[in-house]
Formats: structure tokens, C-alpha cells, sequence
């Protein structure tokens, strides 16, 4: 078990630590100031977003369109639950308990709807997170109704935001790596071989299914806790669709393209805030030519990594050198 | 009990328009098995191109609605030749998201044209601006002419589809594409004549929809394309007649929702059915169960 802490844990580790504290750094400076911090939030919300979906859709391929939905279960159980107790306490009790909810919500919607192939399931997650967005709007005792909750105390900092974003992507990547995450790769590749193998796909799909939501939930939480505004609104089916680019732009089955997506289409977005029909049609016209003449994304299913540097790298000497054969 | 034939007579109407686009959803699902998200907005074009013809070129009724349904047609098929032609062989996700994509242009596309803004339909004149009473019931010229209009229209597809050289290759086509294509069937032509019926269906279905709630905006194709295509599943998707008493449930039970109970939950009914369906039977009403083959 000694060998569990290897050379390349390390490594990661020491990656994280440096980019938290380089962050931190800049933050405490006031070089990034609350604009650019917004955008940064933006960002990593999106990629807690957009990695968890790209789990369902991309490595499961399981097509869902109703992300938002757990999205707002997440963020409205954490606002009601800290506009009761604002404190520390009550937002992480917030946050845990928005993302159980989604994740709860995600095994019951999940279980049945699962056993549909591909484009009933987009369907029918679409109507669960309109359903979920209508009673919002109704349930005015508990959410406000469509005015919306306002005031939510507000506990991100750059602490939380890196602590949920980094902990949403190793937790993740840790599970496609198991055997869980294979079988839902095998599912994705071809369900009924992977059924023929002994693989349970309904028991995969709603286990990757469940997850996701669980992150959504996350997510959803974050956004609330930094907004501090609610209103049932904000996720229409416009969100679910703004997720699944950054999934589809970054590679479907590449976590580290969902982030890279996030990261480029958040600066983009900032880029063109003050147009926002723009914005979408350049949103649609990417959906379309990625799948047109690159339908892998930026990365494909491949990962971003220190080994995928060297072998560049390498790669280019080799060709310097002549070619090696 | 009056009521409930008002009722009935607004579900009616408001079925209609649900039939006619999930009918184009139905068909283009029957031939390539594509969920085809940018129909809502096609429909929503045909109401803007209505709108185009009576406001800026003084046309009346009924050539506006042929050239809508003209104009979505073609639309119809460019959308297919560019978008989801080159994709034929692609997996079924990649054309999703496709359809999504062509959706929001379309959407968006508009909207940076014509501005967000709702615009409204000129009043009707003559004897489309007529109401009548029988007993207590209203009926109004325009839903009379919503239902006729349908009713033609859906004649008009089941004549197209069961009588004509093309509409047998269309039913070929949807029972096996590779079968049919070795049967000299062209498969592309067909899947683009699927389209072309569909949009114009749809391009109707727009400015009918112009003339009845006469307010119209660019992201109005959003929610009754989806309610279609509910109807489409609830009828058994890919079967024609299957969509036209789906559009006709789904009005129905929209109308009397909200007549009855709470208007704001009736999207949510509308959901909760096809969540229903798929759970109970995904085939739909009319739909077979198939068994997947290996």
C-alpha cells in the first residue's frame, strides 16, 4: 500500500498546490479583481458542470439534456439552507445536501429512463428538468416563485471554488478509472457486447447517471453561494445546452477537454457579453462544424497529460533528427 | 358542460397545430431516426414569412400561407443537405447535437435579424375576422380555418404518402433504408422529399399559429416543437397517423389543464405524459414493440 503515493501523485499534487497558491496569490494582490474573479468563477462552475455531464454524455454516452435541472436542485436546496443558517457550516450542510438531492432526484428519473436508447433519454431529461424548473416557479412558499430567491449568503472565495472544482475533477477522473468507469466506457463503446461480457448496463448507466447529477448539484451550489441570486429562469433549457457545448467542444470523453472547453468558451463569452445573440450563434454555428469536420472536439477521448507533452516533444525532436524508425 | 365544448373546441384547434408539426418530426424520425430539433424552428420561420407576406407585401391569406409553405420547404431540405446529409454514416449522437446546433442558429440567427421583440399579427379582415355563436359557444373564423386548413392538409400528406410513387419509396425507405436503396429506391432524394413535406407542414402550422395568438417572437418554436414531438412519442413515433392523435391529445389536455386546474403547470403535464409514456410504453399508441437484433 506504500506504493500508493508514487511519483506521479506527487506530481499532480505539486500541480495543484502551485496553481491554488498562485491564484491565491494573485487574488490577495488585487491583480485579479473582482471582474476577472467572476469570470474565473464562471469558469470553474462550468467546469465542474461540464466534466460531470461529460461523464453521462461523454464517457457513458448516455445523451442527457436536462443538466440544468440538477443544476437548480443544487443551488435552491443551498440557498434555502444557508438563508436559514448562514454560516459556514450551513453552506458546505447546503452544498452536500443540494448535490444528495440532485443526485436523488437523478436515481429516480434515472432508473426508468435509462433502459431507453439514446434519443428517447435526451428527451425525456429535457422534460424531467423543465418539470423540475416549473415547480420552482409554483412553489412560491419555498423558492419564491419566478421573482426568485435573492440575498443567499454569499462563502465562495478562491478557497471553495478551487476545493469543489479540483475535488469535482480527481474524483471524477479516479472514477473513470476503476473498473466502474471502464464498464461505462464499454457501454458507451458498444452496449451489447458490453451486456454479452456480464457489464449490468442499466446498474452502470444509473450509477454514471447518478454521479453526474451529484456534481450538477455541486455545481449548482457553488453558483448559488457566488451569485447570491436565484430565479428559476436561469436554468432553462438554454443551460442545459450551454453545458453540453463545452462537453461536445472539448471531446466527448476527454475530462481535460471539458475543462480547456470551459476555460475558452468563458473568455469568449466575457468577449462578447454586450451581444448576446451573437454569442448563440456563434455557440450554434461551433456545434455544427465541430460535428461536421471534427466531431472528436478539441481533445477526442484523449487526456491531456505530462506524458502527452513528452510524446510530443519527443516527437518533434524525433523529426529533427531526421526520423527515427 | 358548456364549457367543456369551448374547451374542446380551443383543444381542437390548438391540436391542430400541434399535429401538423409533429408530423414533420414523425416522418423525418420514420426515414433517417433523427429527433429533429430545428422543426420547432422552422415553424417558427413559417410565422415570420407569413408575417413577411401579409405586412410588407400586402398579400392576402391564403398566398401567404403558400409561399410560407413554399419557403419552409426549402428550407427544409437546405437544412438537411447541409447539415445532416454529410453526417449520414455518423453516430446517432453526433446528428443530435447537429440538430441542436441548427436549432440555435436558426433561433439566433432571427433573432439578430428581426430582434427579440414579440411582434403581432395584423388583425384579419372580411370574413376571418367573423365570430360565430352557436348556443353559447364562440367559435371564431380563425379556429374554423385552422381545423379545415389541417384537415386538407393532412388529406393531402395520406394521399402523398400512400398514393404517389414517391410516398411508397418515403414508406419503403422508413421500413428499411438499405432494403430499399438495393431496390433502386434513390435514398437521398427521398429523405430530402421527407423534409421538404415536413417543413412545409410545419411553415403552415406558423402562420396558423400567427393568426390565432397573433404574437410572434424568434424563440417561439422552442416549447410547441418540443410538444410535438411529445405528441410524435405519445402517437407512436415514425407513424403518421399516430402523430395527427397525438397533436390532438396533447392540445387537448393542454387546454383543459389549464381551463381546469392551473394554467402554469400545463408545460409540466405536458412532460409528465411523456415521461409516462416512455416509462409504460416507449413505442407510443399506435407503435409495435420491435426486438433488437444483433
Amino acid at each position: 500500500m506504500k506504493k500508493s503515493i508514487n511519483g506521479s501523485t506527487l506530481k499532480k499534487f505539486i500541480t495543484l498546490a502551485l496553481t491554488f497558491a498562485i491564484v491565491q496569490v494573485l487574488v490577495s494582490t488585487n491583480i485579479i479583481n473582482d471582474y476577472i474573479f467572476s469570470t474565473l468563477a464562471t469558469i470553474c462552475i462550468n467546469i465542474i458542470l461540464a466534466t460531470s455531464l461529460n461523464l453521462i454524455t461523454g464517457f457513458t454516452g448516455q445523451f442527457s439534456l436536462g443538466h440544468a435541472g440538477f443544476m437548480s436542485i443544487g443551488a435552491y436546496t443551498c440557498a434555502i439552507i444557508t438563508l436559514r443558517n448562514p454560516t459556514m457550516l450551513g453552506f458546505v450542510i447546503g452544498a452536500l445536501a443540494g448535490a444528495m438531492l440532485a443526485a436523488f432526484i437523478g436515481f429516480f428519473v434515472g432508473l426508468p429512463t435509462l433502459r431507453l436508447k439514446g434519443d428517447y433519454l435526451a428527451i425525456a431529461t429535457l422534460g424531467m428538468s423543465e418539470i423540475i424548473r416549473i415547480l420552482f416557479i409554483n412553489l412560491d412558499s419555498v423558492t419564491n416563485g419566478a421573482a426568485g430567491l435573492s440575498g443567499i449568503p454569499q462563502f465562495i472565495n478562491w478557497g471553495w471554488l478551487f476545493v469543489f472544482t479540483a475535488g469535482t475533477i480527481i474524483l471524477l477522473n479516479n472514477f473513470i478509472k476503476s473498473s466502474y468507469g471502464r464498464a461505462c466506457i464499454s457501454l458507451r463503446e458498444d452496449e451489447i457486447a458490453a451486456e454479452s461480457m456480464g457489464i449490468n448496463s442499466t446498474k452502470y448507466k444509473v450509477i454514471a447517471f447518478v454521479t453526474g447529477a451529484f456534481f450538477a448539484g455541486i455545481a449548482g451550489a457553488v453558483y448559488s453561494s457566488y451569485y447570491y441570486f436565484l430565479e428559476p429562469n436561469l436554468f432553462n433549457f438554454q443551460k442545459s445546452i450551454d453545458i453540453l457545448v463545452i462537453v461536445v467542444l472539448g471531446g466527448l470523453g476527454s475530462l481535460s477537454g471539458s475543462v480547456i472547453a470551459a476555460i475558452l468558451l468563458a473568455l469568449i463569452s466575457t468577449y462578447l457579453q454586450s451581444f448576446p445573440e451573437l454569442r448563440m450563434v456563434i455557440y450554434a454555428i461551433l456545434l455544427i462544424v465541430i460535428m461536421l469536420f471534427r466531431p472528436q472536439g478539441i481533445m477526442g477521448s484523449k487526456e491531456l497529460s505530462l506524458t502527452v507533452f513528452k510524446k510530443w516533444t519527443r516527437g518533434l525532436r524525433d523529426k529533427k533528427n531526421g526520423g527515427v524508425a | 358542460m358548456e364549457q367543456f365544448l369551448q374547451q374542446l373546441i380551443n383543444g381542437i384547434s390548438l391540436g391542430s397545430i400541434y399535429a401538423l408539426i409533429a408530423l414533420g418530426y414523425t416522418m423525418v424520425y420514420g426515414v433517417i431516426k433523427l429527433i429533429n430539433f430545428a422543426h420547432g424552428d422552422v415553424y417558427m420561420l413559417g410565422a415570420y414569412i407569413g408575417y413577411f407576406c401579409i405586412t410588407n407585401l400586402n398579400l392576402g391569406f391564403f398566398p401567404s400561407l403558400l409561399i410560407s409553405m413554399l419557403v419552409c420547404a426549402l428550407l427544409g431540405a437546405t437544412i438537411e443537405k447541409i447539415a445532416y446529409k454529410p453526417l449520414r454514416n455518423a453516430s446517432r449522437i453526433a446528428v443530435l447535437i447537429t440538430a441542436i446546433g441548427v436549432s440555435l442558429f436558426l433561433e439566433y440567427g432571427t433573432m439578430f435579424f428581426v430582434k427579440p421583440d414579440p411582434r403581432s399579427y395584423p388583425p384579419l379582415t372580411g370574413f376571418m375576422a367573423k365570430t360565430f355563436r352557436v348556443g353559447n359557444l364562440l367559435i371564431t373564423s380563425q379556429q374554423i380555418l385552422i381545423i379545415i386548413i389541417t384537415v386538407v392538409l393532412m388529406i393531402a400528406l395520406q394521399l402523398i404518402v400512400k398514393r404517389t410513387r414517391i410516398g411508397k419509396a418515403m414508406r419503403a425507405v422508413s421500413l428499411d433504408g438499405d432494403a430499399a436503396q438495393l431496390m433502386g429506391i434513390s435514398v437521398d432524394r427521398t429523405i430530402s422529399f421527407t423534409f421538404i413535406l415536413g417543413s412545409a407542414l410545419a411553415g403552415a402550422a406558423g402562420i396558423l399559429v400567427g393568426i390565432y395568438y397573433n404574437s410572434i417572437n424568434p424563440l417561439m418554436g422552442t416549447m410547441p416543437g418540443l410538444k410535438a414531438f411529445v405528441a410524435a412519442v405519445f402517437g407512436g413515433i415514425g407513424i403518421i397517423p399516430g402523430a395527427m392523435i397525438g397533436g390532438y391529445f396533447i392540445g387537448l389536455v393542454e387546454v383543459m389543464v389549464s381551463g381546469y386546474g392551473n394554467s402554469m403547470y400545463r408545460d409540466a403535464v405536458v412532460f409528465a405524459i411523456l415521461i409516462i409514456i416512455l416509462i409504460v410504453k416507449p413505442s407510443g399508441l399506435l407503435g409495435k414493440e420491435t426486438r433488437e437484433k444483433v
